[in-house]
């Protein structure tokens, strides 16, 4: 089994906090079940994380820039690490991804195997 | 009660209690005079009490010959003198008298710091439900054999072998120092979860000694729970995880030792106690940051003792199971998330999940299959019950799913 990163991307403007504990609710629901339905798989490494909308990006000479969408509209909104065979398979598990519906993308990355490190 | 009955039952109640209390004294490393000792007091009282009569209050009896056997052993025992006497840091010198204590504390104290060195790192799982179940519960060889399907002569190679260990890893009884306590305590909870498994899923037809099995784990969870240094939030989990389980006892078999299937159950025969108790477990269990397995697992259980299928119900075990599976992944917690998944969203969209499940060898997995199919495919439904026989290892198992076998070919 290989692991592969799956990085969430979504428009900025798309990505509105919730509201209230209800809505927090209702927009992790889909979340939980295509996870859960991976796990299920047993082909969940890490259900990583997700990542708030403030950030700095820092650049060469001491330039710091405010937010990391400075220069395209779409942020990384979190990741996950899952377990497949071949990227085929890694890839037809992003099926499915809440991220889909509101217009946002799934990158699969495999990643390199600890003894392939050097 | 005659003493044929009273000797048995305050085996079961006695015995780990003067073993806890002498092993402390003696060290675990000598294990096998405490249980000498307390054995020949148990050998004494099947001799006398027949012939003279009971005495008045019988437990008083086993505490004193058993102490009085202690401390003549101590007295004539050169090792004591010598190897033992000089460790007991605790002993007024030359008057090892008062420290043989069997009062209610050091009997709960002995027996929790007993329960901690059973639970160490080193000694194996199986080793250490069989240590449990043989110093803590007081159960022989023969019982642990049968809860376990094996025969006598292998759980007491077990034994033997676990007790060795615990001598030479020189495990102390004494409860882990404070910052300690919470990672032993893992240990400890996942070994009297297991205790608690066995008995509840034992193929054993032995119903009275697989209830005995659960009875014992919470039995030492309440002892850990009362404790102010080993008492956390998982442990009520754990706890309100074995109320909920245990509340179903009566109802989950026939009077032939059959499994009745949980939407079979009669819920008249639920214990209500337990529920109730469970319920304030898991109350209890909400006092800290961490949610654990055990804490998803109980609030799984709980939603099962509302018998009615609402959708809430099952949209909130789903839920629970999507979390559960996230933080350790199962091939029992992958087949209930999708037999949820069939209640909550309808069993055409459990069967594209479940056939990405991969367990084509687990006799489980074809029996949810099979109910899956049930109305929406029968060729398909008696093949999986097919092959959910040929996969299925105990008669329990096979005898349930002959019965399902022969109704589905009577409904084509």
């Amino acid at each position: 089994m290989k692991e592969f990163l799956f990085v969430f991307r979504r428009s900025v403007e798309s990505n509105d906090p919730p509201q209230s504990p209800e809505q927090l609710q209702a927009m992790m629901k889909p979340w939980q079940d295509w996870m859960g339905s991976i796990a299920a798989q047993n082909k969940l490494s890490s259900s990583g994380n997700r990542l708030t909308n403030e950030g700095k990006v820092v650049k060469p000479n001491k330039v710091i820039t405010d937010g990391p969408y400075v220069d395209i509209k779409e942020a990384i909104g979190g990741y996950i690490i899952v377990k497949a065979n071949t990227l085929d398979e890694a890839t037809s598990l992003a099926d499915g991804c809440p991220i889909l519906q509101v217009g946002g993308t799934v990158e699969v990355r495999m990643i390199v195997p600890m003894e392939d490190n050097n | 009660m005659e003493h044929q009955q009273l000797i048995p039952h305050l085996f079961r109640t006695e015995y780990r209690k003067i073993i806890a209390v002498l092993c402390k004294m003696f060290g675990l490393e000598h294990i096998a005079i405490a249980e000498d000792i307390v054995s020949e007091t148990f050998l004494l009282a099947a001799e006398t009490w027949g012939l003279k009569g009971l005495p008045k209050n019988p437990t008083a009896w086993l505490y004193t010959v058993s102490k009085n056997k202690a401390l003549d052993y101590l007295r004539r025992d050169t090792l004591f003198q010598t190897k033992i006497a000089p460790e007991l840091n605790h002993t007024d010198e030359g008057h090892p008298e008062t420290d043989i204590d069997l009062s209610n504390q050091n009997i709960i104290d002995s027996q929790l710091q007993m329960l901690f060195a059973i639970c160490h790192p080193s000694i194996s799982n199986e080793a250490q439900i069989g240590l449990a179940l043989n110093i803590l519960c007081g159960f022989g060889a023969e019982e642990i054999a049968d809860a376990f399907l094996t025969s006598k002569e292998t759980i007491y190679k077990r034994l033997t072998r676990a007790k060795e260990k615990l001598r030479s890893e020189k495990i102390k009884i004494e409860l882990p120092p404070p910052g300690d306590i919470e990672s032993r305590l893992e240990t400890v909870l996942s070994t009297l979860y297991l205790l608690f498994s066995e008995g509840y899923y034992s193929a054993s037809q032995n119903t009275v000694l697989r209830k005995d099995l659960c009875i014992e784990a919470m039995r030492l969870m309440v002892m850990l729970t009362d404790h102010p240094l080993t008492c956390t939030p998982s442990g009520y989990a754990l706890l309100s995880l074995m109320c909920f389980h245990a509340s179903r006892f009566e109802a989950r078999t026939n009077q032939d030792g059959e499994i009745i299937l949980y939407e079979d159950q009669d819920t008249s025969l639920w214990d209500k106690d337990l529920i109730a108790q469970g319920v304030d477990f898991l109350n209890r269990s909400a006092g800290g940051k961490q949610v654990t397995r055990y804490h998803l697992e109980a609030a799984i259980a709980y939603w099962h003792t509302l018998k009615e299928d609402t959708h809430e119900k099952w949209e909130n075990i789903l839920q629970l199971y999507n979390r559960l599976l996230q933080m350790e992944y199962s091939p029992i917690a992958a087949l209930n998330r999708t037999y949820a998944l069939s209640k909550a969203n309808g069993k055409e969209e459990a069967i594209v999940e479940a056939e990405k499940l991969n367990l084509d060898a687990n006799h489980f997995y074809h029996s949810l299959l099979a109910n899956l199919y049930e109305d929406i495919n029968p060729e398909k439904e008696l093949d999986h019950l097919q092959r959910a026989w040929t996969l299925a290892r105990n008669t329990n198992d096979k005898s349930l799913l002959a019965k399902k076998i022969s109704s589905a070919i009577g409904r084509k």
